[in-house]
């Protein structure tokens, strides 16, 4: 089952660079399980000691906010797409 | 109507349903989309309601006073609405500016009085809060507003914007607004939440290019003191793409013209009554048309393919 993650610029460290990479997970919590096997690191930039987002990263599974379909508990199936992102002002 | 000045002919917008885009509008059970057409307000954007709410606010308390010199970060509608306000009621106005952000928005701050700081590009409005702030340190006597934290921004759609829907719509089911300082979404949110329990409050961010991402790292990351994510049901991260598509589709359809932000708040009210439609459920959907298209007219939103006009909007702050 692929996933496609899309990472922002200031993640890319733990990518090689790479502006997505492909994971697996039935949930988002297995995702970033996953991911972090294969890029160490990256999910301790997403998720902080207490185990929940940290507060300014917003995580969208199909461009809509996982803190409101289920946070890490949000289901994911074959062919969906995850943005991570920075969280920035707009106004 | 007549008014005593400017200011008075604020909000009262119109309530104007979307017989060609709603996916049922005469079906049985309706879904209807109704849209909030903010830009009728004196300076064409809904940002009107939150500088006169702020200004006011800070007249009440006594910051603000004769002569002063307010400064505001902004990324465009609300340095135009506060310079409006402050031209009718005697300030000065300092504006920090993203320096990615289309040239009406500088030539009308301009032709208002104000004066413009740009902060770089890079980093979006956050570089531009950083900028005020240390703006307002260096200068104690100037008074920042500051729409991002300010309770009088949400305030001014608790007391009109929210109270104005509910009494055209008394069947609302669904809220949608743009997120970017919170305040639209928290003020005309918390009202309709109250008064009409079960009502759903929809949230569309725009999502930008990487420059305006480009944080040197997560910890510089911003979230608006008046955010209270409580308020909201669902919440939609809508590319430039989408954004332009849909603001295309509401000039086509409907005779609408409206700027690239209610393009992405008309893609996040679709998306959920295209949900409530393939459920057999009923739905009243309003959704804020926060401004015109008239200050988009350079970046080339509204013309060649969709895919062209996206490009051009890379990296350009459209919200």
């Amino acid at each position: 089952m692929a996933i496609e993650v899309k990472i922002p610029t200031i993640l890319r460290s733990y990518t090689d660079g790479a502006k997505s990479v492909a994971g697996k997970g039935d949930t988002l919590a297995e995702l970033f399980d996953n991911l972090d096997a294969s890029h160490p690191g990256l999910k301790g930039r997403l998720i902080t000691d207490d185990g929940g987002l940290h507060r300014f990263v917003n995580v969208y599974v199909n461009d809509e906010d996982v803190r409101f379909t289920g946070s890490l508990d949000t289901g994911l199936k074959d062919g969906d797409s995850v943005t991570i992102l920075p969280a920035v002002a707009g106004g | 109507m007549r008014y005593d000045s400017l200011t008075e002919a604020l909000g009262e917008t119109p309530l104007v349903g979307l017989p060609r885009l709603s996916p049922r509008w005469a079906g049985d059970p309706p879904v209807r989309l109704w849209a909030k057409l903010e830009d009728h307000n004196p300076t064409g954007s809904i940002k009107d309601r939150a500088a006169l709410s702020m200004v006011r606010a800070a007249e009440a308390d006594g910051r603000l006073t004769p002569g002063c010199t307010i400064l505001e970060p902004t990324s465009g509608n609300t340095g135009i609405s506060l310079a409006m306000v402050a031209k009718v009621r005697g300030y000065g106005l300092v504006c920090v500016m993203p320096e990615n952000t289309s040239v009406e928005r500088r030539q009308l701050l301009e032709m208002f009085g104000a004066r413009i700081i740009f902060s770089p590009a890079a980093g979006g409005s956050n570089q531009a809060v950083v900028v005020a702030k240390q703006l307002a340190a260096e200068n104690p006597d100037w008074v920042m507003l500051y729409q991002y934290g300010n309770p009088a921004n949400a305030q001014a759609h608790y007391e009109g914007t929210g109270p104005e829907i509910l009494r055209d719509l008394p069947t609302i089911t669904h809220f949608v607004a743009g997120l970017g300082t919170t305040g639209t979404l928290m003020g005309a949110g918390r009202y309709l939440r109250e008064k009409a329990a079960d009502v759903q409050v929809v949230a569309a961010e725009p999502r930008y290019g990487e420059l305006v991402y480009g944080l040197r790292n997560i910890d510089e990351g911003f979230v608006p003191e008046l955010y209270d994510d409580d308020i909201l049901t669902s919440r939609f991260s809508v590319t430039s793409y989408d954004a332009l598509r849909r603001t295309r589709d509401l000039i086509e359809h409907e005779g609408i013209f409206a700027g690239i932000s209610s393009g992405a708040i008309l893609h996040a009210a679709l998306s959920i009554a295209d949900r409530v439609a393939a459920a057999g459920e009923r739905a009243d959907i309003a959704f804020i048309v926060a401004d015109g298209g008239w200050k988009y007219l350079s970046t080339g939103a509204y013309d060649g393919s969709l895919q062209h006009a996206a490009e051009k909007l890379e990296g350009q702050l459209w919200a």
